[in-house]
């Protein structure tokens, strides 16, 4: 399978207003596309456009092969680290707990899941959580709760992932350390990743691709080239020069 | 104590005690784990206005006030996610409005209504076995539900976002769980009556919350709360003067704050 995502002219109207239009994207299989752009820029309503959660109103969205109006049939194969961690920080979950709501589908209503502690501890293990099964939830650190949390995305099995800022929130040892666990479950299961941050430094290291979205596509390609489009400088000026004084190589390839 | 249980009508009381332990503790587990427990306040007082409906035209008022229950329960779930607006305030107006509904509809109709002092203060000593077949068949459809959709509905009150996401129908079982929560509050007004319900379907939940650190310890240990809480208080009135009702609720009161103060030492 060549593009795993593509976008053609790709409108959403939320409320009324225009959150989306115009955009034209495509995502090939295993790479890691960071996705940036400022607050309210339509980010989350892209992802959720990918899962078949908001109506589409103009425009073209394939995913998976499967056009925007059978997304349904794919979503098993599409994991989710939703943006607002909506859940009561102090819920009485293990981390296995909080991972096997992963595994709820309408194919497991009345069901029991199959092989489940095995997946479960699968999931754990590809993010170096293992140890961690039967510990209480809410004693976890900021950042090995990212990890549960990206476990619980990845225990189906995804071929796509769609990660919403999963690194807001953490020290920059922990974000570089989540950024490279990501390139590494890319490269060991050949994922694909979407991965929405506001943090340009880490994301940029580690893409193959960067779009930077504010309600439409502004610019998207390789990291190094649009990390110096004009638009992006306007944007994001204080990181911008920032990253300018960072070695090229890094942010390229 | 085995004198008690000569009397008919105790046994009733205690069967009653047992069904409505279990059917509050069970509610009560998703009431403090999705903070509802609002919402439960404000469905038993909004069924005060179809209790008085039922009174005032003749027809049966558990069968009226289960109506408006499970109605104001699911239109305000229904209200709620329409509108984007919370639980709290939706039912914030419903909670006066049928209160108002009840207190208009008794003054209007100038009759005398012995049910209604038992109605807002619960007469579980009154308890007939038409009232145990309704509370057990509450208990039977209510924890069918439960069973059959435990983990979605663990789930919806976990993660609500990424249950929508797995494709879990969140909003119909969202509906049961509120239906399930207006029956449940219908079944125990008999046993302490509308102003005291909402102790019921919080207390046991939050004591268990108090002192779990998983679910399923939540679960067992809301059901034991809710059981001792109901059985407890039946005794205390049986030996003193002091109303079931009120005497439940007390007696949930102390085991909270048993746990509130133990707690300390359960946590290393
Ligand atoms: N359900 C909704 N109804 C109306 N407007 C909405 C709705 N959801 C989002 N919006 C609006 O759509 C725009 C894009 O929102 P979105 O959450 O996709 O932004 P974002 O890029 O993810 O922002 P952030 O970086 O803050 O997470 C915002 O202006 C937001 O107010
Ligand atoms: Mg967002």
């Amino acid at each position: 399978m060549g593009e795993l995502i593509e976008a053609e002219g790709l409108g959403v109207n939320l409320g009324g207003r225009t959150v989306l239009e115009g955009i034209t994207f495509s995502v090939r299989a295993g790479q890691l596309t960071g996705i940036i752009g400022p607050n309210g820029a339509g980010k989350t309503t892209f992802l959720r456009a990918i899962l078949g959660l908001v109506k589409i109103r103009e425009g073209r969205l394939n995913v998976l092969g499967v056009p925007s109006s059978r997304l349904m049939e794919v979503r098993q194969k599409i994991g989710y680290m939703p943006q607002r961690q909506s859940f009561e920080k102090s819920f009485p979950l293990s981390a296995s707990d909080v991972v096997a709501v992963g595994l709820l589908s309408p194919a497991t209503l009345l069901r029991k899941i199959a092989n489940k502690d095995r997946r479960i501890r699968a999931a754990l293990q590809s993010v170096g959580m293992g140890e961690y099964a039967s510990r209480p939830f809410k004693d976890l650190s900021g950042g090995e709760q990212q990890r549960i949390l990206l476990a619980r995305s990845l225990v189906r099995q995804p071929d796509l992932l769609l990660l919403d800022e999963p690194n807001a929130g953490l020290d920059f040892p922990a974000q570089q350390s989540f950024v490279e666990l990501l390139h590494k479950l890319k490269l060991e299961k050949g994922l694909t990743i979407l991965l929405v941050s506001h943090d340009l430094v880490s994301v940029a290291s580690a893409a193959d691709q960067l779009a930077c979205i504010d309600r439409t596509m502004h610019v998207h390609g390789r990291p190094a080239d649009v990390l110096v489009s004009p638009y992006l400088k306007d944007a994001y000026r204080c990181q911008y020069d920032f990253l300018s004084t960072l070695d090229k190589e890094r942010c390229g390839h | 104590m085995s004198e008690m249980l000569t009397y008919g009508f105790m046994q009733r009381a205690l069967l009653a005690a047992l069904l409505v332990g279990i059917l509050c503790s069970t509610i009560s587990f998703f009431v403090v784990l999705k903070r509802l427990s609002f919402l439960g306040a404000g469905i038993s007082h909004t069924a005060l206005g179809g209790i008085a409906l039922g009174l005032v035209t003749g027809a049966d008022p558990v069968l009226t006030g289960s109506v408006f229950a499970v109605g104001t329960a699911m239109s305000t779930g229904y209200i709620s996610r329409i509108g984007k607006i919370s639980e709290d305030t939706v039912i914030g107006i419903f909670y006066a409005s049928g209160m108002a509904l009840g207190i208009a509809l008794i003054s209007s109709f100038k009759g005398y209504y012995p049910e209604l002092f038992a109605l807002l203060f619960g007469n579980i000593l009154s308890v007939s076995g038409r009232d145990l077949l309704y509370m057990g068949l509450a208990l039977a459809g209510i924890l069918v539900f439960v069973v059959l959709f435990f983990k979605e509905l663990l789930a919806i009150c976990f993660d609500e976002e990424m249950a929508e996401a797995g494709g879990l129908p969140v909003g119909p079982l969202y509906m049961g769980l509120l239906a399930a929560m207006g029956l449940t509050v219908i079944a125990s007004i008999q046993l302490v009556g509308v102003v005291l319900v909402a102790a019921l379907i919080v207390t046991p939940g939050a004591t268990a919350y108090r002192l779990s650190s998983n679910y399923r310890s939540m679960l067992v240990l809301s059901l034991a709360v809710g059981i001792a809480g109901s059985f407890g208080g039946l005794f205390v009135s049986y030996y003193y003067p002091v109303p079931p009702g009120a005497a439940i609720v007390l007696v949930l009161a102390v085991i909270f704050a048993a746990a509130m103060a133990l707690r300390p030492l359960l946590n290393k």
